[in-house]
C-alpha cells in the first residue's frame, strides 16, 4: 500500500504528513462525519531492528485504556495490511519548539513544570509509567493541560512489558533517559520525574543536563556524575528552582519526589520549598562523592517491584482543609487527630493544610485590599498554629490561604489542580448561618476527585439538643 | 456493517472460556452469571468438564445445552478417564473421583464426553486442553519454553488452553523470545497482532493459585481484547457436596484454600 495523501486506510483518507521519525510517522485524516483526526504508523523495514513495531504494539494496548485529559483519546486501530492508531488531534506545537526560547523566564518554567506533573500523575494514578518524557512527547491544549503522547516504550502495571523480554539495550531518550532505565529497570515511576527534571534543567538553563550521549557508556554516566548546577549556568535561576531540579534528578530514586504529585507542589508553592545544600551548589560534587556513587553502581542491581499506583498510594498528597473561625476547638482537634491518623499509614505522605478566605464578589478598593493581606497572613499564622502539634518535618508540610467567594468551588479546584489524593474536612455544623450558606463538606465530597474524610464530633446529649434548637429556628 | 476502524466481520462476539470446571456446579453457575453480566454472548470450554467435584451430571448437562446453541467444548484429561476408567498412572485420590464420577453420569452423558474433541480450530486460534504440542498426552504448560513448545506445534496465531488451573498469558515475539506474565483480574489485554498468544484463563472449578475465586477469562474476538476475571461463589457449599458424596475429604479443602 502506498502511504500518499488520498490513499484510505480501513476508511480513513491521509489528508497531510504531519511527522516523520526514525519509529513512526503521524498523519491528519479525515472521515465522513468526523472531526480530523491523528494517524499514527510504525516504520516498518525489513530486517530491522523490531524496536518499532513492537513499541506500536506496547502503544496499542495502553493507549485505549488510559482516560482522561492529559492523554490524546483512542478512536482506533488496525494490523493489516498496514498497522495504525487513529487517536484524537491536538493542535499546536509539542514543547520542543520552546527549546528555541530557551532559557526560559524561571516562573514559566515551574508553571510548565506543574501542567507537566499534574499530566503525569494522572498517568501514573492509571498504572502506566511513561518512560520516554521528553519535550517532543508533551503538547497543550488550549486550557493549558499538559498531553502526554507516545505511549511506545511505556511500561503498564497490570499489562505484559513486551519490550522487556526482547530488548538489551535501554530504552528512552538520551538527554532525559533515568539512571535506571540505563540498567534496564522499567518499573520505577519515579523514573518518570527524574526525566521531567531533566526537562525543567533544559528549560531553565538552555543547555542539557546530561548533554546526549550515544553510547551506553556516556548514559552511564549519570549513574554517578551529577550535573552542574543550573544556577551555575543560569544566575536567573532561583534556589527552589535549583533545589526541585536536581533533587528530580537524583541518582537514586528514593531521594527524589516520591510521586508527581509531590514535585507539582513544590512547583506551585516556591515559598515552601525547604531549601538544603542542594539550593546552595554552584559545583559539581567533588571526586569524591563521585567516587563513592561509581562505586555503588558495581553493585547496583534491579529494584524491588514499584507498582505506579501503589507507588502514589504509598506517598499521597493529603489536604486537610481548616474553617479556622466557623469551627470548635473540638472539631479543630478532631481534624488533627484524623490527619495524624492518615499521615501515620504513610511515612511518605505530604500534608497540606489550606483554609479558604472568603472575598466578597464586588469590594475590590484599597483599603479592602490592604485588609485582605492583613487577613492573609493572619490565617497563615493561625494555620502554622493549628499545624504545630502534629511535629511533621518542615518538608512534609505546606500551608496555602485561598481565596474565593465559595469556599467548596476553592476548594475543589485546589484539588483537582494539585493532584490532591486525600481531603481531610470538618462536617457541616450546626449553626443558622451554616445552614443558610449550605454544607462545604457536602459539595467537597461530591465534587472532588478523590477519597475525601469528612471528621465529626461525636455528639454528646448537650449537643443534640442544640442542634434540635437550630433545626427548629 | 463497515465504518472506519471497524473491519467488517461476519459475526464479532464475546467469547466467555471456562476450563477445568471439574464437576463444580456453583462455581460454574456464578461464572456463567458473571459471563452474561459482563456481555459474553458464546462460550467456549476447554476441557476438564468433570472429576474432582460432585455435580458431573448437572455440569455435563449445562455444557451440552450450550453447545446445542453454538457453543463450543473440549475434552479434557478427566473427560476421557471418566469414559475409559482411570489411567494407570492417575493419582489415588483422582483415580477414586473418576470412578465415583463414572458411576454419576448417565450413557448418554458419558458418550457426549467420549465425543468431545482434542482441539478445535477457529481462523488463527487454536483452542486445546493441555499443550498444542501433544494434545493427546495432557502435557502442562507451566513455564515460558512450554509456552513455546505448545505455540510453535500448530500455526495458530493465538492458543487458549487449560489443565494447569493457573491463569496465565505467555507472549512469543518474531524473533523467538519468550514471555511469561501472570494476568490481573479485569484489565483489558490487547492480544497484538506482531506476537502470538498462548492464553490460560485458570480454572473454574478448582483454582490452584491460593485464591479460592474462579477463574475465567472473555475474549472479544473482534478487538482481538482478552480480559481475565476472578469470581468469588459458594465454595463451602461445593466442599460440603464433595464431602457429602464420600469423595476424598482433601477434594473439599483445596476448594476453600484455592490450592
Amino acid at each position: 500500500m502506498r502511504i500518499e495523501p488520498g490513499a484510505v486506510i480501513d476508511g480513513y483518507t491521509l489528508e497531510e504528513r504531519l511527522h516523520g521519525g526514525s519509529m513512526s510517522t503521524l498523519w491528519r485524516v479525515s472521515a465522513p462525519g468526523q472531526p480530523p483526526r491523528v494517524m499514527k504508523m510504525p516504520v516498518l523495514r525489513e530486517g530491522d531492528d523490531p524496536t518499532a513495531i513492537v513499541g506500536f504494539e506496547v502503544e496499542q494496548m495502553i493507549l485505549p485504556i488510559l482516560q482522561g485529559p492529559h492523554v490524546p483519546r483512542f478512536v482506533a486501530s488496525g494490523d493489516f495490511p498496514q498497522p495504525y492508531i487513529v487517536m484524537e488531534q491536538i493542535h499546536g506545537d509539542t514543547l520542543r519548539a520552546s527549546l528555541d526560547r530557551t532559557p526560559l523566564d524561571p516562573e514559566e518554567v515551574a508553571r510548565v513544570g506543574a501542567q507537566i506533573a499534574l499530566a503525569l500523575h494522572a498517568l501514573h494514578r492509571q498504572h502506566v509509567i511513561h518512560l520516554d518524557l521528553k519535550p517532543s512527547n508533551v503538547m497543550f491544549r488550549p486550557g493549558g493541560e499538559a498531553v502526554l503522547i507516545d505511549f511506545g516504550f511505556s511500561r503498564h502495571d497490570r499489562l505484559p512489558d513486551l519490550l522487556a523480554e526482547q530488548f538489551r539495550l535501554p530504552m528512552g531518550t538520551a538527554p532525559y533517559i533515568s539512571p535506571e532505565q540505563v540498567l534496564r529497570i522499567r518499573n520505577e515511576p519515579r523514573s518518570d520525574v527524574f526525566a521531567l527534571g531533566a526537562m525543567l534543567y533544559h528549560l531553565v538553563t538552555g543547555v542539557r543536563a546530561f548533554g546526549f550521549p550515544t553510547s551506553l557508556r556516556g548514559l552511564r554516566k549519570r549513574l554517578y556524575r551529577d550535573p552542574v548546577p543550573p544556577r551555575a549556568r543560569t544566575p536567573a535561576c532561583p534556589a527552589w528552582l535549583q533545589e526541585i531540579i536536581l533533587r528530580c534528578l537524583e541518582t537514586d530514586p528514593r531521594e527524589r519526589y516520591q510521586s508527581a504529585a509531590q514535585l507539582l507542589l513544590a512547583l506551585r508553592n516556591p515559598g515552601q520549598v525547604p531549601l538544603t545544600d542542594r539550593a546552595r551548589k554552584l559545583r559539581q560534587d567533588g571526586v569524591m562523592a563521585v567516587t563513592a556513587r561509581w562505586m555503588r553502581t558495581l553493585g547496583a542491581s534491579p529494584a524491588d517491584w514499584q507498582s505506579p499506583a501503589l507507588q502514589i498510594a504509598r506517598s499521597p498528597v493529603v489536604v486537610v482543609a481548616l474553617d479556622l473561625l466557623g469551627s470548635t476547638e473540638a472539631l479543630l482537634s478532631g481534624l488533627r487527630v484524623t490527619s495524624e491518623r492518615v499521615l501515620s499509614m504513610h511515612p511518605g505522605a505530604r500534608l497540606a493544610c489550606v483554609t479558604v478566605l472568603r472575598t466578597s464578589r464586588l469590594a475590590m478598593d484599597q483599603t479592602v485590599d490592604e485588609e485582605g493581606r492583613n487577613l492573609r497572613v493572619l490565617r497563615l499564622v493561625e494555620l502554622k498554629d493549628w499545624a504545630r502539634p502534629l511535629g511533621l518535618a518542615e518538608g512534609r508540610l505546606t500551608y496555602h490561604v485561598l481565596e474565593g467567594p465559595d469556599p467548596a468551588s476553592v476548594l475543589v479546584d485546589f484539588v483537582r489542580q494539585n493532584g490532591v489524593d486525600h481531603v481531610v474536612l470538618g462536617a457541616r455544623g450546626a449553626s443558622p448561618l451554616r445552614r443558610y450558606l449550605g454544607s462545604v463538606s457536602a459539595q467537597v465530597v461530591a465534587e472532588s476527585p478523590c477519597t475525601v474524610t469528612v471528621v465529626k464530633v461525636p455528639r454528646t446529649g448537650e449537643d443534640e439538643k442544640e442542634g434540635e434548637e437550630a433545626e427548629a429556628s | 456493517m463497515t465504518s472506519p476502524g471497524g473491519r467488517t466481520k461476519v459475526s464479532p462476539m464475546r467469547l466467555a472460556l471456562l476450563t477445568d470446571l471439574h464437576a463444580n456446579l456453583e462455581a460454574l453457575e456464578a461464572v456463567l452469571e458473571h459471563a452474561s453480566r459482563h456481555g459474553a454472548e458464546q462460550l467456549a470450554f476447554l476441557g476438564d468438564l468433570v472429576g474432582y467435584g460432585a455435580d458431573p451430571g448437572p455440569v455435563v448437562d449445562r455444557v451440552q445445552a450450550a453447545v446445542a446453541t453454538g457453543a463450543l467444548a473440549l475434552k479434557g484429561n478427566h473427560d476421557e478417564a471418566a469414559t475409559r476408567g482411570p489411567p494407570s498412572v492417575m493419582r489415588a485420590d483422582a483415580a477414586r473421583a473418576v470412578t465415583w464420577t463414572r458411576e454419576q453420569l448417565s450413557r448418554e452423558q458419558l458418550a457426549f464426553l467420549a465425543a468431545l474433541p482434542l482441539t478445535v480450530e477457529r481462523g488463527e486460534r487454536l483452542f486445546v486442553h493441555a499443550s498444542a504440542a501433544e494434545p493427546a498426552d495432557w502435557v502442562y504448560v507451566l513455564t515460558a519454553s512450554d509456552a513455546g513448545r505448545s505455540l510453535r506445534a500448530t500455526r495458530a496465531r493465538e492458543v487458549f488452553s487449560g489443565h494447569t488451573h493457573t491463569p496465565a498469558l505467555y507472549h512469543l515475539a518474531a524473533d523467538g523470545s519468550i514471555g511469561a506474565f501472570r494476568p490481573v483480574s479485569g484489565t483489558p489485554i490487547k492480544l497484538t497482532a506482531f506476537h502470538r498468544w498462548l492464553v490460560i484463563p485458570g480454572s473454574v472449578g478448582q483454582p490452584r493459585d491460593g485464591n479460592p475465586a474462579a477463574c475465567y477469562a472473555i475474549l472479544d474476538d473482534e478487538a482481538d481484547v482478552i480480559v481475565y476475571h476472578r469470581v468469588p461463589y459458594d465454595a463451602e457449599r461445593a466442599a460440603r457436596k464433595i464431602r457429602a458424596a464420600g469423595l476424598p475429604g482433601d477434594l473439599g479443602a483445596r476448594l476453600e484454600l484455592g490450592g
